[in-house]
């Protein structure tokens, strides 16, 4: 009897709490025993000039060790010139140097609030805050460029040898014809807002420069990745250095290799011969760590009057902040799932980077495919409402059928397996959706201040989109018995070493007890990529499985040398880890004897496993919400979800990770929003104001099972850390939008805050568009 | 100033800055690191301790205004014997944590929930914890597991 | 995350806290629970030198019945307040007024005292005293003197205290009907300050978040005693006004919000008595 499948709690929690996960600021290393601590100074302009600085008051302070500036950076190769003329590729990382470059330190001008621009080392870090304070910078303000339009009318350029502020642009979106022989026709523009992924440990590093050796631990999600960053922007070869990855407290893909506050770290350990360490404080992760989204979207849907979707536009502008840290890659990724889990014959998609003087934007849970989620469902909506049909029965007649996998789809991405009709019944069924609406019809017909909503999307997703990156893992069986797999994953509160133990348990069925996981040490693991991008089950999860095989294998050959027998008589019994010749109980032999006669070394097996290809969770989400018509205020009563990410190794797990994921969709349709004034300041720049999602907001999810196994690995697993809340944002909007649909409000931006949504009712009740 | 503050049951005294606050106190002077800042702005409660037996936010409290009191953490819940707090107990089997950041100052303000009602419905959990924040879990398998654990955790204070 | 260096003192008695405010005037605050103090001195929006600790001072922490009203000593927890059975009998607007502020964690910490003297119009507190006519009561080196609740807010942030006075004690007379009361606090989580909120204790109505200060609904309660019901009096609700605009609604919107609060707040109260 298999344990993959079997509810399993996670063997990371006895540590956690009781003693609590060591993060970085955690660390009471020797090596870190004399560490200093870094306190960057940052702009309070959002775009300007630096015409001075002068940092003698802050040297002078106490426990100041050093104040480090951009001149004091004449130990790094510069980069190359710009070259006017180099390509910027979409789906790719900038070409370093390049018009649109970043610097580490800001050089001669800033341009987001937040930016920085020096850093001080003192001894502790109050003496550090003391200190910043005292660095004095001359700023000559420039024109803040913010918001999309902005960026795109204004004379003002962020950079100015560039001839605009959209570094990208891609494919071609107006020709009108493919809507023509449509009876109905829905256009709008969407706005997916700019969040903050606000992990709950923000950016930490720590750095020790010995004997021309780097160890640097990081709150990162790809220790490897971030060797890779130091090794060339210091100059060094990745064998000198070393990167460790301790607990981290939650990544959401904004941590995703290292970023320049972090290189900096490394940087200024090496230049001031001290051990370092930085720990940011919430109110700088919240303008210093990249947020995500930021998407305007225009989309055009049109089909037949009994449902049928002929054609769907997307233009989407990626505000992508200061720097277009990620080019044009999560507008890539949006377009390449514009369709989402339909069957559209005409599909055309456009895109447009441009920057603002604001916190550039990078990867945050489901970078890229939440936006065309969001897109698609609402547009999905808005045909529905235009034909006066049901939303689940459009939605129905449009899904791709089951039969047709894989699909691939006009945009170019080819879904593996999927059963979208399915799972939009299972969610409908478990909601009681024909109850919800009969609720609602007498909720309308008393015209009850208390109005219900209820919101569908069904969402399909693109995980391990870098399946030919692949994922490696090394297993030992060692002479006592027991087994250590060594991960390129990077769990960050995943559970991973659970995950990994029971694929070990189930192959090998050696126990889970009796197996170590260890990730996220360079010195014990020098080729990773990480974790991001739903990725890791069917890529990390996957080489460990391959693993086991490859010992498997290794140990049918020693055990058959032990027991003087043929290999193809040996046979391995899972549930008791146990070796024998078949039909000879007597020789039965464990995993010690076995490993043991092999050699010194134990039995050891290594996997650089690249993956077949991407794989395409799906599923729907029910959102039931009750909507004060007097006041806006929006209340999620219920919230039903089928996410299908295929096999489920642990159903603890994967649950864990909708929950979660589900949250954070919900927290984008009703509450978090990052905003900028005019003037480029963040006005929610502390979580007083950032309006992070808590309990007393939430109901208890209802999940309902699915699984359909992706034929891509052997496990048929999927990735389903991002699912949730691709799926949760869109039925969460426009469950907001049904419940005042009848009073004519046809569409509210996110997030639908109380004093928008009443804006919406009031704007539809004084034009008297109820019907 | 010198201040002496008795941590999970440990008398820890020291001379510092009057600014010092008191999750500093407690990650940096009595060393125990679980407890974890994760703002700024009194708002996400990853700094929950028990001060005198009730919860605090120990990053809006000097340690000078601790001075002769006494503070409970997460490391200092569990019992003499080792055994985990039935709070503990139902995180685990409940799967209320994933990355473990905001962990310690949950269960601490979990701990002193269940103190004040020792029979939460889920809507006075969700209220109760509405000063902490976590990002992983979605918060559904923390609430289960305060009100897995509120049985037990009466048992445990009767006994 | 850190406040600027200042100096702190422990006050062992209400005497002790005047002589260390005398000397140390305008550079020094008192401090009690420190849950309005410390969040702006932790940001370096406020760089007192001197912090007097008056939180653990027994002679402040108190609510009982004293001369026909209900008195509460300043430095009295939220999280004492909403547990009072006193309270929870004679004065139940204040007791639930309180269970509401902040969180838990809060609760157990920051006082009605604290709350008062910081002058958020936007806090819970304030709006309360000014609904129950409360009367403020500070010590300084002169003597003790009396504040009504309705002079002591004079604008943002700023009370008739001055610097070298400590507010002890709130009194509060006993209402016609204790049961006639409401409180109604608009957020979008529970945790958040009021976008708008309304307190309602017999006839008096006093809003939260409307203006520099918490203020009387002086509009509506014309109307009410002119025997208009909780609707039509509601109407007049964000009359002498001046909410402001944040990213949290318009101004207008907070009106309306006044309008409807306001509303169900006079017929919550009417529904208990």
């Amino acid at each position: 009897m298999s344990i993959l499948g079997t509810r399993v709690v996670r063997t990371e929690d006895p540590r956690l709490l009781t003693a609590g996960g060591t993060y970085v600021d955690d660390l009471r290393l020797p090596e870190l025993s004399d560490a200093a601590r870094v306190t960057f100074v940052r702009s309070p302009m959002a775009h300007a000039k630096i015409t001075g600085m002068d940092t003698d008051a802050a040297r002078q302070a106490p426990g100041v060790l050093a104040v480090l500036t951009v001149r004091d950076m004449d130990d790094l190769t510069p980069p190359p010139p710009p070259d006017p003329d180099a390509e910027i590729i979409e789906g790719a990382p900038m070409p370093i140097g390049g018009l649109w470059s970043e610097p580490l330190l800001a050089v001669d001008r800033v341009r987001y609030v937040g930016e920085p621009v020096a850093m001080v080392i003192t001894s502790d870090s109050y003496q550090g805050e003391d200190a910043a304070e005292l660095v004095s910078v001359d700023y000559e303000p420039l024109p803040a460029v913010i918001g999309i339009g902005t960026a795109l009318r204004t004379d003002t350029l962020l950079f100015p040898d560039t001839e605009s502020n959209v570094p990208v642009t891609s494919g071609e979106a107006t020709d009108d014809a493919i809507f023509d022989g449509c009876d109905a026709v829905a256009e709008a523009t969407i706005v997916n807002q700019r969040l903050a992924p606000m992990p709950m440990e923000g950016r930490a590093a720590a750095a020790r420069f010995e004997d021309g050796k780097l160890t640097y631990w990081a709150s990162t999600q790809n220790a490897q990745i971030s060797r890779f960053i130091l090794a060339g922007v210091l100059g060094m070869d990745p064998g000198t250095i070393r990167v460790i990855t301790p607990d981290v407290g939650g990544g959401f893909g904004a941590k995703v290799g290292i970023d320049r506050d972090a290189i900096l770290v490394a940087w200024a350990a090496r230049k001031t011969g001290r051990a370092l360490r930085w720990v940011e404080t919430r109110s700088e992760n919240l303008v210093g760590m990249t947020h995500g989204r930021a998407q305007e979207q225009t989309v055009k849907i049109g089909g037949t009057s009994d449902g049928r979707v002929l054609a769907y536009r997307l233009d989407v502008v990626q505000d992508t902040g200061a720097y277009p840290r990620m080019s044009g890659f999560l507008p890539f990724l949006t377009k390449l799932m514009a369709v989402g889990p339909y069957d559209i014959a005409n599909v055309q998609t456009k895109s447009r980077v441009v920057v603002t003087n604001t916190t550039p934007i990078s990867a945050y849970r489901g970078a890229g495919r939440p936006e065309a989620t969001a897109a698609v469902e609402r547009a999905m909506d808005l045909f529905a409402a235009e034909i006066g049909l049901d939303p689940g029965e459009v939605r129905r007649k449009n899904l791709i059928p089951s039969d047709k996998f894989p699909y691939t789809t006009p945009t170019g991405a080819t879904y593996d397996t999927g059963d979208y009709v399915t799972a939009l019944d299972k969610a409908l069924e478990g909601a009681g959706y024909a109850e919800l609406r009969a609720e609602q019809q007498r909720r309308r017909e008393r015209g009850d201040v208390l109005q219900l909503g209820i919101g569908l999307s069904s969402y399909v997703e693109i995980t391990a989109a870098d399946a030919a990156a692949g994922e490696t893992a090394r297993l030992a069986v060692h002479g006592d018995g027991t087994a250590t797999v060594y991960t390129g994953s990077s769990a960050h509160g995943q559970g991973h070493h659970t995950a990994w133990a029971m694929l070990v348990q189930s192959e090998l069925g050696i126990p889970m007890a009796d197996v170590t996981v260890i990730h996220g040490d360079t010195d014990l693991i020098p080729e990773g990529i990480g974790t991001y991008g739903s990725r890791s089950l069917q890529l990390g999860g996957v080489a460990v499985h391959k693993a086991a095989l490859d010992v498997k294998e290794q140990a049918r050959k020693v055990a058959a040398d032990m027991l003087e027998a043929a290999e193809t008589d040996l046979e391995l019994d899972a549930d008791s880890g146990t070796w024998q010749v078949r039909g000879d109980p007597g020789t039965r032999r464990g995993w010690a004897e076995v490993a043991t006669h092999a050699g010194e070394d134990g039995l050891v097996a290594y996997v650089q496993f690249s993956g077949g290809g991407a794989t395409f969770p799906f599923g729907s989400h029910v959102a039931v919400v009750e909507v004060d018509t007097e006041t806006g205020k929006v209340r999620l009563i219920r919230h039903v979800t089928v996410d299908d990410a295929g096999t489920v190794v642990n159903p603890v797990l994967a649950e864990g990770q909708r929950h979660g994921g589900i949250a954070q969709g919900v927290a984008q349709a009703l509450l978090e929003e990052m905003i900028y004034d005019a003037d480029g300041n963040p006005l929610t720049g502390t979580l007083a104001d950032y309006a992070a999602i808590t309990a007393d907001v939430l109901p208890s999810f209802e999940l309902v099972q699915s699984e359909t196994p992706t034929d891509i690995n052997p496990l048929g697993v999927k990735g389903i850390g991002e699912a949730g809340t691709i799926g949760a944002t869109p039925a969460v909007q426009n469950a907001v939008v049904d419940a005042v649909s009848h009073l004519g409000v046809r569409h509210i931006d996110m997030p639908t805050t109380p004093s928008r949504v009443w804006a919406a009712i009031d704007d539809a009740t004084q034009n008297g568009e109820a019907r | 100033m010198k201040v002496t503050i008795k941590v999970n049951g440990n008398p820890v005294a020291a001379e510092v800055a009057d600014r010092t606050l008191l999750v500093h106190f407690v990650r940096e002077v009595a060393n125990l690191t679980a407890t974890n800042v994760g703002c700024d702005s009194t708002s996400c409660g990853a700094c929950t301790v028990l001060l005198d037996g009730r919860s605090v936010k120990s990053c809006t409290v000097l340690a000078a205004q601790a001075d002769g009191c006494e503070v409970t953490t997460v490391e200092g819940l569990a019992d003499g014997s080792g055994e985990m707090h039935p709070v503990q107990t139902a995180f685990h089997a409940e799967h209320g944590l994933q990355c473990g950041f905001c962990t310690p100052g949950m269960v601490m303000a979990a701990v002193s929930l269940l103190d004040e009602n020792p029979s939460p419905t889920e809507e006075e959990v969700r209220t109760a914890l509405e000063g902490n924040l976590c990002r992983c879990t979605g918060y559904h398998n923390i609430v289960r597991a305060v009100l897995a654990a509120a049985p037990a955790t009466s048992e445990r204070r009767s006994a | 995350m850190i406040p600027a260096p200042f100096t702190y003192k422990r006050a062992f008695s209400i005497d002790e806290a005047l002589d260390l405010a005398a000397r140390d005037g305008e550079d020094a605050k008192f401090l009690a629970g420190g849950h309005s103090l410390l969040p702006l001195m932790k940001l370096r929006l406020a760089v007192p030198e001197v912090l007097i600790d008056i939180g653990r001072l027994g002679e402040l922490r108190y609510v009982r019945e004293q001369d026909g009203h209900i008195a509460v000593g300043a430095a009295t927890s939220h999280d004492e307040l909403a547990r009072s059975g006193l309270l929870l009998r004679e004065l139940p607007l204040l007791a639930h007024a309180a269970s509401q502020v902040g969180d838990p964690q809060v609760r157990h910490r920051g006082t009605i005292g604290g709350s008062l003297v910081h002058a958020d119009p936007a806090a819970d507190l304030p709006a309360v005293a000014l609904a129950l006519d409360a009367t403020l009561v500070a010590r300084g080196p002169s003597g003790s003197r009396e504040i009504a609740a309705g002079e002591f807010f004079q604008s943002l942030f700023e009370t008739a205290l001055e610097p070298d006075e400590l507010l002890t004690e709130i009194r509060f007379p006993r209402p016609d009907s204790p049961a006639s009361w409401a409180f109604q606090k608009f957020t979008k989580r529970a945790i958040d300050w009021a976008i708008v909120g309304v307190a309602v204790q017999d006839g008096n109505v006093a809003l939260v978040n409307m203006g520099q200060t918490p203020l009387r609904a002086a509009a509506v309660e014309q109307a009410l005693a002119a025997g208009a019901s909780p609707r039509d009096a509601a109407a007049h609700a964000a009359e002498g006004t001046s909410p402001s605009t944040d990213i949290n609604g318009d101004a207008r919107y907070r009106q309306h919000l006044a309008r409807v609060l306001v509303g169900r707040a006079l017929e919550e109260s009417r529904s208990r008595a």
